[in-house]
C-alpha cells in the first residue's frame, strides 16, 4: 500500500543565504544573488557573475581534519542535510537509522579537488597528487559522510544525471518512502562549480550569459552558473502527524524520461513527456496545477522550449499557470539545481507566496506564459511541479501539494 | 595569406571537425546544408580559435551560419591582432 509522503525538514546552502531563512527572504524579495565572481581573477573568462556562496568558512563548520576531507561540494552538501534533519526534530533509534535512505544529486562532483590536484601536476610539475583527491572528488562524496556523521546505514547513493541530478535523487527517495521500502529519506543534491578549467569548459559552450540571468525575457543571453546544496527529509505523513513534525508539504510525483533527440539541444516532446509523467504519478489532471518552478535556465533554446512543452501538457490551461525561474536569483546551480528549486518549491507552498522571475526586462512571444516578473506574488496554491531538464537529454520532475493542514 | 587560402584553412578545419570528407565543404556552404548543428558550431568555433588564436565573442559566434561566416569573421578579428579581440585572453 502507497504511502502518503511529506517535507518535514528543509535546509539550504547558496548565494542567497546560508540557511533557510535567508534563502526564502532572497526569493520572497525578488533579489538576486549573482554578483561579480570572487573566486576566479577577472579578466580569465568572457562572463564575470556567478552566483557564488558567499563568506563561506568551512572551519565553522567542520573540523580542520574533517574539512580537509571534503570538496567545497559536499561541505554544501553536508550543511544543507544538518539543518534539514535538525529542522525536521528527528528523534533517532537505531531502527530508525537502518529505515532512512539518503539519495543525493551532483553531476561534478568535487571537480574543483581534481583541477587543484591536475594544476599541481601539470603545471607545477609536482610530481605527486594529494592522496584525498579520490575520496573528496568522488561524486557521492556528501551522501557518504551524512551517513557517517548521522550513522544512517539504509539506503544511500547518488544520482548524476547533469542539471537533472537532484530532481532524479529526490524522486527516486520519494518512491522508496512511498513504497514503504524506506521510513524516511534525506534527499537533494550539492554542487561546486567555480574553478577555472571547468569555467572555461563552460565558456566554450557559449551557453553563459556576460551579464545576469534573464529567464523568458526577451533580452535573455544565456545561463549563469550558481553553487550550494539543498536537502529535503521526507516521511510518511501518518508517521509525521504521529510525531507531531511541521510539514511544509506533500511530495505527491515524479515523472521521469529521456529526449532521445540530441546531446545538448531540447525537445518539448520530452520536457512533456516527464511532466506528464509527474501528473500520473500523482493521479494530476493539468487543471489542478498552479505552479511551476520552471528549468529556466535563460538560454534562448531553454526557455523557448519549455514553454512549448507547457503549452503542449496544459493547453488552455497554461494561460493559467503562474510559472517562475528562482535561477534567476540562486543561478543555476547543476546537479544542486533541482534541489535548490525543490526547496523554493516546497516553501512557496508552505509560506502561501510565489518567488518571481528577478532581472525580467521584456515580454517574449516565445515564452508567452505568466512568468511572474520581478516580484513574488501571494498567492495559495494547491498543487506546484518543479522541472529539471539536463544535457544528455534526460528530464526529471516532481509534483507538490500543499501541507494537508495548511 | 590570401581570402582564398584562409577559405581553403577554415574549409578543411570544418571537414575535420566534422569528419567528413573536404570537398563536400564548400566555400559557400550553409552549417545547415552540411548538417552541422548548434553544438558541432561551438566545437567548430574552438578549433578556429585555437588554429587561428584569436577570441570569438559569444554574440558574433551566433551570427555565423555558414563557411563564409567564419571566413569573414576571421578576417575581422585577425585585423585587430593575434590574440586578438578586446574580450579575455589568459594570459
Amino acid at each position: 500500500m502507497n504511502r502518503r509522503v511529506v517535507v518535514t525538514g528543509v535546509g539550504v546552502i547558496c548565494a542567497l543565504g546560508h540557511n533557510q531563512r535567508d534563502f526564502w527572504q532572497a526569493l520572497s524579495q525578488g533579489r538576486s544573488g549573482i554578483l561579480p565572481l570572487e573566486s576566479i581573477e577577472p579578466g580569465l573568462l568572457r562572463f564575470q557573475n556567478g552566483a557564488e556562496v558567499r563568506n563561506w568558512d568551512a572551519l565553522r563548520h567542520f573540523d580542520e581534519k574533517e574539512a580537509g576531507m571534503l570538496d567545497r561540494f559536499a561541505q554544501f552538501g553536508v550543511l544543507a542535510a544538518r539543518e534539514a534533519v535538525a529542522d525536521a526534530g528527528i528523534e533517532w533509534s537505531e531502527d530508525l537509522k537502518q529505515k532512512t535512505a539518503i539519495v543525493t544529486g551532483s553531476c561534478v562532483g568535487g571537480q574543483s579537488t581534481e583541477d587543484e590536484g591536475f594544476v599541481n601536476l601539470y603545471q607545477k610539475n609536482i610530481p605527486r597528487v594529494n592522496p584525498l583527491t579520490i575520496p573528496r572528488t568522488m561524486e557521492n562524496a556528501a551522501a557518504s559522510r551524512i551517513s557517517l556523521e548521522m550513522g544512517i546505514v539504509g539506503p544511500t547513493y547518488t544520482v548524476s544525471t547533469a542539471c537533472s541530478s537532484s530532481n532524479h535523487a529526490m524522486g527516486q527517495a520519494f518512491w522508496m518512502v512511498r513504497s514503504g521500502a524506506v521510513r524516511m529519506a534525506i534527499a537533494g543534491g550539492s554542487e561546486a562549480v567555480f574553478s577555472l578549467g571547468f569555467l572555461k569548459a563552460w565558456e566554450a559552450m557559449r551557453v553563459v550569459s556576460p551579464d545576469t540571468c534573464r529567464p523568458f525575457s526577451k533580452d535573455r543571453r544565456g545561463l549563469i552558473l550558481g553553487e550550494g546544496g539543498a536537502m529535503l527529509v521526507l516521511e510518511p505523513l501518518e508517521s509525521a502527524q504521529a510525531r507531531g513534525a511541521r510539514i511544509y508539504a506533500e511530495m505527491v510525483g515524479f515523472g521521469m524520461g529521456s529526449d532521445a533527440f540530441h546531446i545538448t539541444q531540447p525537445s518539448p516532446d520530452g520536457a512533456a513527456y516527464a511532466m506528464r509523467a509527474a501528473l500520473s504519478d500523482a493521479g494530476l489532471q493539468p487543471e489542478d496545477i498552479g505552479y511551476i518552478n520552471a528549468h529556466g535556465t535563460a538560454t534562448q533554446a531553454n526557455d523557448a522550449t519549455e514553454t512549448s512543452a507547457i503549452r503542449k501538457v496544459f493547453g488552455t490551461h497554461a494561460d493559467g499557470l503562474q510559472v517562475s525561474s528562482t535561477k534567476s536569483m540562486h543561478g543555476h546551480a547543476l546537479g544542486a539545481a533541482g534541489a535548490l528549486e525543490g526547496v523554493a518549491t516546497v516553501l512557496a507552498l508552505h509560506h502561501g507566496v510565489l518567488p518571481p522571475t528577478a532581472n525580467y526586462n521584456e515580454a517574449d512571444p516565445a515564452c508567452d506564459l505568466d512568468v511572474i516578473p520581478n516580484v513574488a506574488r501571494r498567492s495559495r496554491i494547491e498543487y506546484a511541479l518543479s522541472n529539471s531538464f539536463a544535457f544528455g537529454g534526460l528530464n526529471a520532475v516532481l509534483a507538490f501539494r500543499a501541507a494537508p493542514n495548511n | 595569406m590570401s581570402y582564398e587560402e584562409l577559405t581553403e584553412r577554415v574549409r578543411k578545419i570544418i571537414a575535420t571537425a566534422q569528419h567528413m570528407p573536404e570537398e563536400k565543404v564548400g566555400a559557400d556552404s550553409t552549417f545547415a546544408e552540411l548538417n552541422i548543428d548548434s553544438l558541432d558550431g561551438i566545437n567548430i568555433l574552438f578549433a578556429v580559435e585555437s588554429e587561428f588564436n584569436i577570441n570569438i565573442p559569444d554574440d558574433a559566434a551566433q551570427s555565423i551560419r555558414s563557411v563564409r561566416d567564419v571566413v569573414d569573421g576571421i578576417v575581422k578579428l585577425m585585423a585587430e591582432g593575434p590574440g586578438g579581440n578586446k574580450e579575455a585572453v589568459r594570459a
